[in-house]
């Protein structure tokens, strides 16, 4: 398999030109977010239609969220998509110490966000919070609206919290990477494409946050 | 380095083409190029045809009496379920795009591979991972929900391997939209120097229209049994009533993703249609950017008309209503395509070759399948013939009168290019017309019996509708050795067919001008294309073969 070296090293063999692979990087990336949207979007239908028949419901049982970790578990994503970005810019400007520090950054964010949601699980299931057998709400209040809540809650943010475990294998992959020197100024499209699932994953849950945590804070 | 040692030394061939460049199971099963992938995809759905096919011979053994004697009605119902679902994920869903979609998309605009060719290789696998799942729900005592898994049945009362199937899907479900994410992509950035949007082949308009499908349908269907599975395992209860979920909640994500999911199976067939329409026509299509706008057309109604499985199931009479407008305007992008493909043929130096009559089969067949389509579009009439046997014939006409016409067109047109060798053209017409009298014996007395109201999904029957019972499973015999023939002499080629010329039917397309097989980079130099997809002279020119 004497394969003939193409001048650019990282340019693959199916590929004319560095800038046609970028571009056909970025647009996989782009269409990839687009059935994100679309999975995500089945719940988020789900979600506004059992709203809608338990408004009152689904307001009750949003106060039995813990509003302040989730307040500082929203800073915490939106601080790692600064640092994801500013590892996409180091990337690009070769700075390659910046880029591992970012990655770094990003990822021990991405930690301490799984890290408080485990904290919320486990305060839910010990309140029997949790949908089905074990399910235990307030006598007088709409149990039934109130576990399709939850439902929703735990598939949502369970679903959110496994593309952020895909997204810090996909870091850690980055970091490895960056370390043996795969990344200069002239080619750095994982980083660049890794960076646009990591600020949808964050986008996702700028969505969850109010749905979840704040439909019921104007009540009583 | 090749585990496989031949028994005797073979006559040293040049190493030129895609399928000597490298010998042994690792060369095939580690490949990137897509040619490859292609035919590993091949294999893999001829193997779940057979299978789905083993299913259907059992119903229509069953069905050939009126008592239910065969089998019980709890095996009819598993036999059903996975007749349906081997073949619409496991054989149709991929069946074009992944095999013959695969090979020639990059062909077809001059391209060394797909843009993402590990991908592609994942795609397969995926595919495969997701099949074991199924398989292994089958192997175990199957499924018995039927291939729609309506809750609340599947999510709680069915006692059969319904997580197990779930899973499968889902995963399957991945490898769709990777290859539709990957022909997107492909086709946007990887055409040769001068190929413009207008100047694709219709196989690649139509491929692109069933990408857009593929990516936006496949994620809901995913997410969709994603919960039916997190009801059974972890009792979530989103779609349970007794907890106030919503069962029709299930049905309506189900059809977003599974009505356009007939058009992920169609769309292909009828780009395989339109190249084979031109070349044996010798005539440039009529109408190209018809024919391409239809396509995303009804690509885009596709994704409108969910509700008009749900006229009977509880939604309200003015959704039924708008969703039945809708699914009557999808009839305009399809009759477009007929009518062009027609008005391609007039006048036009037709030659009777296979695939050019398995074409013709396609429109024929397509249009009885369309048109009974509008009648179950039709709100008072739906209500009249739901879930009898005029439904199934009016989908298999669709499905396999369409779709696997156009499968088997296409496999036949392109043959020689695959495999760099001649099938027997005798055989070959032969194989054609016994498939359509199968088929058409098969499915056109399930159009009467659906009308007089024999119900769908039931083991055993009145004794009046056993004559067209008996017909159609007699039907099915026939269709089911139309099915093995090709089989058997595509087999039989490669080994002792005629060695294949570069371009055997005087096609214009761009998939024709390399060596037969075509090496492993496609294109010894790279393409530049100045000419729009379909210029035929009018002059005779011989078909080889």
């Amino acid at each position: 398999m004497a394969d003939v070296q193409p001048a650019e090293p990282a340019l693959q063999h199916q590929f004319e030109s560095m800038e046609q692979q970028k571009e056909a990087s970025s647009l996989g990336m782009w269409v990839f977010l687009v059935t994100e949207i679309l999975f995500f979007g089945g719940l988020f239908l789900t979600y506004t239609i059992y709203r809608w028949e338990n408004a009152r419901a689904f307001a009750d049982a949003s106060r039995h969220m813990d509003i302040t970790l989730g307040t500082i578990n929203t800073v915490v994503l939106i601080f790692s998509s600064l640092t994801m970005a500013m590892a996409v810019h180091s990337a690009e400007t070769g700075r390659r110490r910046l880029l591992i520090l970012f990655l770094i950054a990003t990822m021990i964010l991405g930690g301490v966000f799984l890290g408080i949601k485990a904290v919320e699980y486990t305060d839910h299931i010990q309140h029997h919070l949790f949908p089905g057998p074990g399910f235990r709400y307030p006598a007088g209040a709409d149990a039934h609206g109130a576990s399709l809540f939850f439902s929703l809650y735990f598939a949502m943010t369970g679903l959110h919290a496994l593309h952020m475990i895909i997204g810090l294998g996909i870091l850690t992959t980055l970091l490895l990477m960056a370390r043996r020197g795969r990344f200069t100024a002239e080619y750095f499209t994982p980083v660049e494409v890794s960076g646009l699932y990591w600020h949808f994953v964050d986008i996702v849950w700028i969505f969850l946050f109010p749905l979840l945590y704040l439909i019921g804070r104007h009540l009583h | 380095m090749s585990a496989v040692v031949a028994p005797e030394p073979e006559p040293i061939e040049p190493r030129d083409n895609y399928l000597n460049a490298a010998y042994g199971v690792r060369s095939w099963l580690l490949t990137r190029d897509h040619k490859r992938i292609a035919l590993l995809y091949l294999v893999s759905i001829t193997f779940f045809f057979f299978l789905g096919g083993l299913f259907a011979l059992l119903i229509r053994l069953e069905l050939l009496t009126p008592a239910g004697d065969l089998v019980q009605a709890e095996t009819y119902n598993k036999l059903f379920t996975m007749h349906g679902i081997v073949m619409i994920f496991f054989f149709l869903i991929p069946s074009i795009p992944a095999v013959l979609g695969n090979f020639f998309i990059p062909m077809m605009i001059g391209a060394k591979d797909l843009a993402f060719p590990r991908l592609n290789l994942l795609s397969w696998y995926i595919y495969i991972v997701g099949a074991s799942f199924t398989m292994w729900a089958v192997v175990h005592g199957g499924v018995d929900t039927g291939w729609t898994f309506y809750t609340p049945y599947s999510s709680l009362y069915s006692n059969t391997h319904v997580v197990a199937t779930a899973v499968g899907i889902f995963i399957t479900g991945f490898s769709s939209i990777l290859t539709g994410l990957n022909f997107l992509v492909t086709i946007h950035t990887m055409r040769a120097p001068g190929l413009t949007w207008f100047r694709l082949p219709l196989f690649v308009w139509s491929h692109y229209a069933t990408s857009l499908i593929m990516v936006l349908g496949t994620p809901v269907i995913a997410v969709t049994v994603l919960l039916v599975g997190a009801e059974r395992v972890l009792h979530l209860g989103i779609f349970d009533p007794s907890r106030g979920g919503d069962p029709i909640l299930f049905q309506h994500l189900f059809w977003f993703y599974s009505h356009p999911a007939v058009y992920i199976m169609v769309l292909p067939a009828m780009g395989v249609v339109s190249e084979v329409v031109t070349t044996f026509s010798r005539k440039n299509i009529f109408g190209y950017k018809f024919v391409a706008f239809a396509s995303i057309g009804i690509a885009v109604l596709g994704f409108l008309v969910w509700g008009h499985h749900m006229f009977v199931s509880g939604q309200s009479v003015y959704a039924g209503l708008v969703f039945s407008i809708l699914s009557f305007l999808v009839a305009i992008p399809s009759a477009v395509k007929v009518f062009n493909w027609t008005a391609t043929m007039y006048k036009g130096s037709i030659s009777y070759r296979t695939p050019m009559l398995y074409a013709f089969g396609f429109i024929g067949l397509f249009t009885i399948g369309g048109l009974t389509g509008l009648f179950l579009a039709t709100l008072g009439v739906n209500v009249h013939v739901h879930d009898t046997y005029f439904v199934i014939a009016h989908f298999h006409y669709i499905m396999v009168g369409g779709a696997i016409m156009g499968y088997l067109g296409g496999i036949h047109y392109w043959w020689p290019k695959i495999s760099g060798k001649l099938y027997p053209e005798g055989w070959a017409r032969f194989a054609a017309l016994v498939v359509f009298i199968g088929f058409n014996l098969t499915f056109f007395p399930q159009f009467i019996l659906g009308y007089l109201g024999m119900p769908r999904r039931y083991h055993a029957y009145p004794p009046e509708f056993q004559v067209l019972n008996v017909l159609s499973t007699a039907g099915a015999s026939i269709l089911g050795v139309g099915y093995i023939l090709p089989m058997i002499y595509l087999a039989w080629s490669m080994r002792y067919g005629r060695n294949a010329p570069p371009n055997p039917w005087g096609s214009t397309g761009l998939e024709w001008q390399t060596p037969s097989p075509p090496p492993t980079e496609n294109f010894k130099v790279p393409p530049i294309v100045t000419e729009d997809p379909y210029i035929y002279s009018h002059e005779e020119v011989e078909i080889v073969g």
